[in-house]
């Protein structure tokens, strides 16, 4: 039946990128918050901010882009609860398909749905002034990463839609997600945090995915951060698999 | 293979915790008939289903469909069946020809549009087809259901209160599309709370109670269970339903007459000690 995972997860993807372009709703409702965040602190905030850069818009894209990833992977779990919640899941299950295919079918489209959200998002952007003078490999990079980070965060996204009880509880898990860019460097420089906090800003994943793509953004030499990113990105998205395949097998056995 | 039964269960148990929902049933199903599994909400039909369908393991006894291992094998037993839950598994966000052809794609079979189109016909939905599930009355609902089980043509199909919640009419469609099934030597294995559903359908009868199965036979059979009917002024023929609260109320039901018999045998135990 391994031999089949290819084709069932290709036919399952199908089947969930339909609810996606059916209800296109939830790419807007994903899209707007960081839009309206990301106005707010423009044309709101911004004229009081001083980050040594030339557009406020350009600096605080980055932590935008995870805010709307972190929303975003809030519907993969909450597809993946309704799914079991009607009768649609034991159905997969009581067929002779690949059984890790209905979890990688929900898994991919998450990706497909947030890179549709991210592009909104930079689209808007890009209206409210946001410039790049970035090269085609440094676009691929900050591609990657976004890539990597919606892999790491979906897997989560599994857990928390697998275990949970009730639909809130379902999405209620990225609201700490969504809340982590706020206390990193993508808003403010970190130097500006008395030491506590700017303690915890600087050694949690965020700051070193801002500043990554801030970098690449700006053609500035990444250093660093990129591999402490990598690193964050990969840690999570093992650890978030590792636990979401433990809590699949429990459930459907 | 040929000559083993559809469905095979022996001493099934299983138990949430210090609930024990089944006692060890013992039920053999002969290949193209339909079998009907009666009992109140909570007697454990659902969770002899989940158990015979690979989605819940047994705590002890075995289970076999189709000659096969249900706890051993279960990848060849999901070759081998189809299930329809309790609640309408269909996706409500796809037509219905979307939901047909999604179930042909995963049993991996040539040309699902036509597929999808042939199930349309054949259940009277090609009008509906194209339509959002989530616009579909009850009884469509549930005969696409059923269209979404039958493809791949599985030898066993499980079908788990089919008609719960539906109104008379969709219920008769429903039954018809069964009836239909069962003339094309398919096994159906249908659980109900109705009795008429099983008086309608069902070639034999188990009563699912307290996790066993108290009575299996056929409706001529659990008929002659009772009594023959007593000539009054109006004769009356024992109905499934008397059967079923007579046969229950004698292995210590809570209804009425059973609390009566306590009585009895508190007074007796009190009698031999004085």
């Amino acid at each position: 039946m391994a031999t089949h995972f290819f084709a069932d997860t290709a036919a399952l993807t199908g089947r969930s990128l339909r609810h996606i372009t059916r209800s296109l709703d939830t790419i807007i409702t994903t899209a707007v918050t960081p839009v309206a965040l990301m106005l707010l602190f423009v044309y709101v905030f911004g004229g009081a901010i001083e980050t040594g850069s030339d557009s406020y818009v350009s600096y605080m894209l980055p932590g935008i882009l995870l805010i709307t990833i972190a929303s975003g992977i809030a519907y993969t779990a909450y597809r993946l609860f309704m799914d079991m919640q009607s009768g649609v899941f034991e159905r997969f299950l009581s067929m002779p398909i690949s059984r890790s295919g209905v979890l990688w079918a929900h898994v991919l489209t998450s990706v497909t749905a947030n890179l549709i959200s991210l592009i909104i998002v930079m689209g808007v952007a890009l209206l409210m002034g946001f410039r790049s003078g970035a090269t085609l490999p440094a676009w691929l990079a900050v591609a990657g990463i976004l890539v990597l980070f919606t892999l790491a965060l979906t897997w989560l996204a599994v857990i928390a839609g697998l275990s949970a009880k009730t639909v809130d509880g379902a999405s209620a898990f990225s609201y700490p997600l969504i809340f982590l860019p706020f206390i990193s460097s993508a808003f403010v420089p970190t130097e500006t945090m008395p030491g506590p906090v700017r303690a915890f800003a600087e050694h949690q994943p965020v700051t070193s995915i801002v500043n990554t793509i801030r970098d690449l953004f700006t053609q500035q030499p990444v250093g660093v951060d990129i591999w402490i990113a990598l690193a964050w990105c990969v840690g999570i998205l093992i650890v978030g698999y590792a636990l979401a395949m433990g809590a699949y097998h429990r459930r459907i056995t | 293979m040929t000559t083993a039964p559809a469905i095979r269960v022996k001493g099934v148990e299983k138990s949430y915790k210090e609930l024990h929902v089944l006692r060890g049933v013992d039920l053999t199903v002969e290949r193209g008939s339909i079998f009907a599994l009666l009992g109140s909400n909570g007697a454990g039909k659902t969770t002899l289903v989940r158990i015979l369908s690979t989605l819940l393991r047994a705590d002890g006894g075995t289970a076999s469909v189709d000659g096969v291992d249900v706890a051993t094998q279960p990848g060849n037993v999901r070759e081998a069946i189809s299930l329809t839950g309790q609640f309408a598994a269909v996706d409500e966000i796809l037509s219905g020809r979307e939901n047909l052809m999604l179930v042909a794609r995963l049993r991996h079979l040539k040309d699902p549009g036509a597929i999808a189109d042939e199930l349309l016909n054949r259940f009277s939905l090609t009008d509906a087809g194209g339509r959002k599930v989530a616009t579909f009355s009850g009884g469509m609902r549930r005969r696409l259901d059923i269209a979404m089980s039958l493809i791949g043509d599985p030898p066993v199909i499980f079908l788990d209160e089919p008609t719960t919640g539906l109104d008379p009419e969709a219920r008769i469609e429903v039954w018809e599309a069964v009836k239909d099934l069962a003339g094309r030597g398919t096994t159906v294995l249908l659980t109900t709370q109705y009795l008429d559903e099983a008086e309608q359908l069902a070639d034999r009868i188990a009563i699912l109670h307290q996790g066993r199965i108290i009575v299996n036979g056929t409706l001529a059979e659990l008929k002659a269970l009772l009594p023959p009917a007593e000539v009054e002024y109006v004769e009356k023929q024992p109905s499934l339903e008397d059967i079923f609260f007579a046969v229950v109320g004698d292995t210590g039901g809570n209804n009425k007459s059973s609390t009566a018999g306590q009585g009895t045998r508190e007074h007796k135990t009190r009698s031999t000690k004085g």
